[in-house]
């Protein structure tokens, strides 16, 4: 992380000469890097597992990966396509989710939070509080592509058709070749869903979308009641974004390392 | 408990300056004002630091310790250890007058450009009603003490001295959310003035303002993007856009 | 010095707190070009300390009030040396100047119908101040403040020009008042970023400058408080009245030192908060005084039941006025049960539950939590009696604010006679409104009443007031080199130690004998460094303004032989009904002496002294007096 000043910030003529960029003495440093760190393997882990087309489905108990979901190709392990067969065979390295994936990507890249993140610590504007960015010109969200961060609604939108997925999924994985039954898969799925719940409707657009258009809150009692709930889950945005990212991972492990046969599914009922 | 404190204090104006050092004693329970007070009093008594009330309220002393905007008289000590260096300066996005006073004069003309409140036509003096919910969140915009370490810290204008003259700043971002959310202000379009004039769109919502607020005011979450949300509706959401065309939907 | 920076206004506002600003927007709605001058920045006004709340009988929470219970309050807490016409004024007028600032964008705390909320605070009967959490004054500062900004852009729009008739000079003091023939003809001034000097030529000035607390060592005033107004009125030729009045705050911060004075609001006792001392007894119920028996709780438990049913219970004597809580804290402390730092404690923790506190008192819980690492939800505060607010101040017509200055006005703390000897919590944001409007109201007046030509300044006049500011840079002939911040520090000690809460005649007189000497040292002061914003030269001009105020309590608390609101005799502990409507005035005589005098009151008219009960005004008024009512009001005897 370079720490050049250009001398169109706190260099700039009439601010007080002071020499160096920031006079941070402690580990500034560290929250960029662990976010970095941190997106980074989340994205190298996302496109190995989509692009190996491979153990994300297991037939016994329906424990579909999220990142498979829905599987609508004809690409598709037999008893996956929960919502049916739209397309044919998916040449190798394309995500079988490839309706959705590109959405809960939107989602997620336009997040208010992510937002915060990635621009800290992958284009270090800034990379921390009053340390001074590497670069001269800024232009903020202001024009193309950046500008492009307010279509935020309308992923949120389908981040919420796919949740609904999700926990579909999760509900017809209660299943054991003898009918009804659930094992730690159907935990982790849970919880992963619940928890995905939380990200999508703590989001700001959706917060905005309940009540906090209205100047009103007197007016719509119910709408004010939904806003404080959205509320309480947006101040916790942050947490429940990097706590999906990790049940996401987690579910998909799960079940691929079920799926290739490594471990058995901890039954519990069936 | 006193012991003699190491500081390294910006000293100088617009022509020149540089971190001075000091050793000057440092008592219980004190806060970075109050060694820089004595300072004055001991060692630099034309040592210039603007203060007021000394107690958080009234967004005076304003500086940078240790690099970090913040207040002068909630600084405390003992977040110090006694060997530790404390370095402080003046603020660094705005125009240094002299040793720990900068030219603050951007946020009062920004303060300008926000047009006002515009109370209702017809509502007499005394009669005005609201209810606690719909002024609460105006209420926590207006804690606001103008300190301006949120507009010091905002990287759009500390780094980037080009963009002061298009962009108003957290501090009245939340001004322009407190009247937008206001509910009697009459006035129409707060919301596309907010990015065709005062420069939201410049914000990339990187939340520093929010962390450096004495207030503790979500500047960000509360105020900024309610904001941009709203300028989503009207400009930039084609959905919303017509269904108020068509419905006149009351707010 | 003609080239001095020259600007000329129809009305000069000096001091940019509630007052001043509410003169300001008086003024300009009234037409007169107007100029602003803050010493600091604008908007950090010390009006931003205020916590409470702005007392005005709206009656949104209780109906029962009226103007006539807040002015009988107000006289009450004044113990009847108020000047009856700016009581019943103020009063009156305060609910209008309170809804007046919603149309300004004020967002005042609601009722549940959405009125302006009010609560209790001591010294009133009824809950009556309109607040904002605990930071009103804020609240207020920053209406006024945008308010101002929204008439500039009104201005703005209709010439271009923002500064066209409202104009804000911010970080400017004024060193002196300039005068012709006796009336006002401007003021000279110097910006405290570069030391320059101006000059602003106006037929009208009006001071609103607040306290004169900086005298004093444990205050929770800020460092512009140093009694800037009363002394340029004062040599302007105006007078100073009831400045023996000083009110010491009973609650303060005691702990950390740096900290000790800053105020904790009085808010915390009206929301349940209550007063011990070390050995854990509720001691405020020893010390109600005889002229308020009968009105307030005699046990613990009736006090408590007063929180949810005041109609039915009287109240907790924690909410005494502020001159009986404060003694009492001083009586206390004295007799050694008092806390480890010297206060007592003032819980709320144990009465309230943590998250009712934080949202409730949300400053406090910050502040203390910030600057002392005290926790209130779950421990006690210390506190102790602070210098907070002088109720004497320039003697002013009570409906114009004029002073005996042709052309000087004068609003706030900085204006004597509303508040008598003691001030109640809440009258003074309300003074700020009421009487800021009636200044601004009485310089249109008399700006349209001057002929054509107005009053010049004079180049003589001018040079002189550079020269003494710039005194303190040149070295004393003889004597040693004095520093500034030296003398403050003894005047402080001075003030706090033999003219403080608690007063004796000896000390007072060796109080005047050591101002006597830093007012020789004061004139010895030499500061270093240069013009631009030079904090130790900006100090050396405010001290002269100190001593001389200092001079003029001191003298008046000597004379004063009895004890009333905010002056306590220890050699003269009881109020003498003899002295009740005498006012102590101070100015300057021909020969240029600070000299003392004795004015009467102005009587109280018969229709407001029938809103009290006879047995009530016997603890107040003479004999003679009491006599010479029953004949004339026979409603005075209910």
């Amino acid at each position: 992380m370079t720490s050049t000043v250009p001398a169109s910030g706190v260099a700039a003529p009439g601010r007080a000469r002071i020499g160096q960029g920031t006079l941070r003495s402690d580990r500034w440093w560290l929250q960029p890097l662990l976010v970095f760190l941190g997106l980074t393997a989340f994205v190298v882990y996302g496109l190995v597992r989509t692009a190996s087309q491979s153990y994300y489905f297991v037939p016994a108990y329906q424990y579909l990966s999220p990142f498979a979901s829905p599987c609508v190709s004809a690409s598709c392990v037999p008893g996956s396509s929960h919502l049916g067969v739209w397309f044919g065979t998916f040449p190798p390295m394309i995500p079988l989710a490839i309706v959705t994936l590109p959405l809960l990507l939107g989602f997620r890249l336009s997040c208010y939070y992510y937002r915060k993140a990635y621009y800290r610590s992958f284009w270090l504007s800034p990379p921390a509080c009053a340390v001074p960015e590497p670069r001269a010109g800024y232009t903020g969200e202001t024009r193309f592509p950046l500008i492009v961060q307010n279509v935020h609604r309308y992923f949120f939108s389908f981040a919420l058709l796919i949740s609904a997925l999700n926990t579909y999924d999760a509900v017809k994985a209660f299943q054991s070749p003898s009918g009804f039954g659930f094992g730690l898969g159907n935990v982790i799925m849970v919880v992963n869903v619940a928890l995905l719940w939380g990200y999508t409707l703590g989001c700001h657009s959706c917060r905005h979308i309940t009540a906090g258009r209205i100047n009103h809150f007197s007016r719509h009692p119910v709408r004010y009641w939904l806003w404080q709930r959205v509320s309480w889950l947006s101040a916790r945005h942050m947490q429940f974004a990097w706590i999906t990212l990790g049940t996401l991972v987690l579910t998909d492990a799960y079940i691929a390392l079920v799926s290739a046969g490594v471990i058995d599914d901890l039954r519990f009922v069936g | 408990m006193s012991y003699e404190g190491s500081f390294r204090v910006w000293r100088g104006d617009d022509d020149a300056g540089g971190l001075v050092d000091y050793q000057v004693e440092v008592n219980d329970g004190e806060v970075v004002l109050d060694v820089i007070h004595r300072l004055q009093a001991t060692q630099a008594p034309d040592l210039a630091v603007r203060w007021n009330c000394k107690a958080g309220k009234c967004g005076s002393c304003s500086a940078e310790v240790n690099g970090r905007p913040r207040l002068l008289c909630m600084t405390r000590m003992s977040t110090f250890s006694p060997d530790e260096v404390v370095t402080v300066t003046p603020l660094r996005t705005f125009p240094v007058l002299r040793d720990l006073v900068t030219d603050v004069s951007f946020n009062y003309e920004k303060a300008r450009e926000i047009p006002a409140f515009e109370p209702p036509k017809g509502v007499a003096p005394g009669d005005y009603r609201m209810a606690q919910v719909d002024v609460g969140r105006s209420q926590e915009f207006r804690k606001c003490i103008e300190c301006f370490l949120c507009q010091d810290v905002c990287h759009v204008i500390r780094d980037h001295e080009q963009n002061k003259p298009a962009f108003a700043g957290p501090r009245f971002f939340i001004r322009i959310a407190e009247l937008d959310m206001h509910p009697l202000d009459t006035r129409e379009g707060r919301a596309e003035a907010a990015q065709d004039e005062h420069g939201l769109g410049l914000c990339n919502i990187t939340k520093c303002c929010t962390e450096v607020c004495p207030e503790g005011i979500k500047i960000t979450d509360n105020g900024i993007i309610p904001m941009k949300e709203r300028v989503v509706d009207r400009k930039y959401d084609p959905l919303v856009w017509l269904g108020s065309k068509i419905f006149r939907r009351q707010t | 010095m003609s080239d001095v920076e020259r600007h000329a206004y129809d009305c000069l506002v000096i001091g940019a707190g509630g007052a001043g600003l509410r003169a300001a927007i008086e003024a300009r709605e009234r037409g007169l070009r107007t100029a602003i001058i803050c010493k600091s920045l604008f908007g950090k006004a010390h009006t931003v300390m205020a916590e409470g709340g702005i007392a005005a009988s709206m009656g949104n929470v209780n109906s029962r009030d009226s103007w006539e219970v807040h002015f009988r309050d107000t006289m009450r807490g004044g113990k009847f040396l108020n000047n009856p016409r700016m009581a019943e004024l103020h009063a009156k007028e305060a609910p209008q100047r309170v809804w007046e600032l919603e149309t300004y964008g004020a967002l005042f705390d609601r009722t549940p119908d959405g009125r302006i909320s009010q609560r209790n605070f001591g010294g009133h009967e009824y809950p009556r101040l309109a607040h904002v959490g605990d930071r009103t004054g804020l609240e207020l500062i920053r209406t006024l403040q945008q308010k101002i900004v929204s008439l500039q852009q009104a201005d703005g729009r209709e010439s271009g020009d923002l500064d066209a008739r409202l104009r804000v000079f911010a970080e400017v003091t004024v060193t002196d008042l300039l005068t012709e023939e006796g009336r006002i003809s401007g003021a000279f001034a110097y910006y405290r970023e570069s030391g320059r000097f101006v000059v602003f030529e106006a037929p009208a000035v009006i001071l609103a400058t607040g306290g004169i607390c900086k005298s004093f060592k444990v205050t929770s005033n800020s460092w512009e408080y140093t009694g800037d107004g009363q002394a340029l009125a004062l040599r302007a030729g105006a007078a100073l009245v009831n400045m023996e009045f000083v009110q010491f705050h009973p609650t303060g911060m005691v702990w950390p030192p740096s900290v000790k004075g800053i105020l904790v609001t009085e808010s915390v006792r009206g929301d349940g908060g209550v007063l011990r001392n070390s050995e854990g007894r509720r001691f405020m119920f020893d010390y109600v005084p005889d002229v308020f028996r009968g009105q307030y709780a005699e046990s613990e438990d009736e006090a408590d039941r007063w929180y949810e049913d005041p109609d039915n219970n009287k109240r907790p004597p924690e909410l005494l006025p502020r001159d009986e809580v404060a003694r009492a804290i001083n009586s206390e402390v004295k007799e050694g049960r008092g806390t480890p730092h010297g206060g007592v404690f003032l819980d709320v923790s144990t009465r309230l539950p943590a998250d009712e506190i934080v949202r409730r008192l949300p400053s406090m819980y910050h502040q203390f939590k910030e600057l002392a690492d005290v926790d209130i939800t779950a421990e006690p505060m210390e506190v102790g009696p602070t210098c907070h607010y002088v109720m004497g101040g320039v003697e002013v017509d009570a409906d114009t604010a004029a002073t005996a200055v042709p052309g000087l006005f004068a609003a706030g703390e900085v204006a004597g006679g509303l508040h008598g000897s003691n001030r109640l919590g809440g009258n003074s944001l309300s003074d700020l409104l009421v009487f800021g409007k009636r200044a601004g109201d009485g310089a249109a007046d008399y700006v349209s009443s001057l002929p054509q030509t107005r009053p010049q300044v004079r180049d003589e006049d001018v040079e002189h007031a550079a020269q003494t500011a710039l005194a303190p840079f040149a070295a004393p002939t003889l004597g040693a080199f004095e520093n500034p911040y030296t003398i403050h520090t003894e005047l402080q000690q001075t003030m706090n130690d033999l003219v403080g809460i608690i007063r004796r005649e000896s000390e007072m007189i060796e109080a005047l004998q050591r101002l006597s000497k830093l007012e020789a040292r004061e004139r010895d002061v030499v500061v270093e460094g240069h013009r631009q914003f030079n904090p130790g030269w900006h100090l050396a001009l405010d001290l002269r303004n100190m001593l001389l105020v200092s001079r003029c309590i001191a003298m008046a608390a000597l004379e004063r032989t009895e004890s009333r609101g905010g002056h306590t005799r220890e050699d003269h502990p009881d109020m003498d009904a003899r002295w009740r409507d005498v006012n102590l005035v101070c100015r300057f005589d021909d020969k240029g002496e600070v000299v003392l005098q004795r004015e009467m009151l102005p009587a109280i008219r018969p229709e407001l002294l029938a809103l009290f009960e006879r047995s009530e005004l016997t603890k107040y008024l003479t004999e003679d007096e009491l006599s010479r009512l029953s004949p004339l009001d026979p409603e005075a005897g209910r």
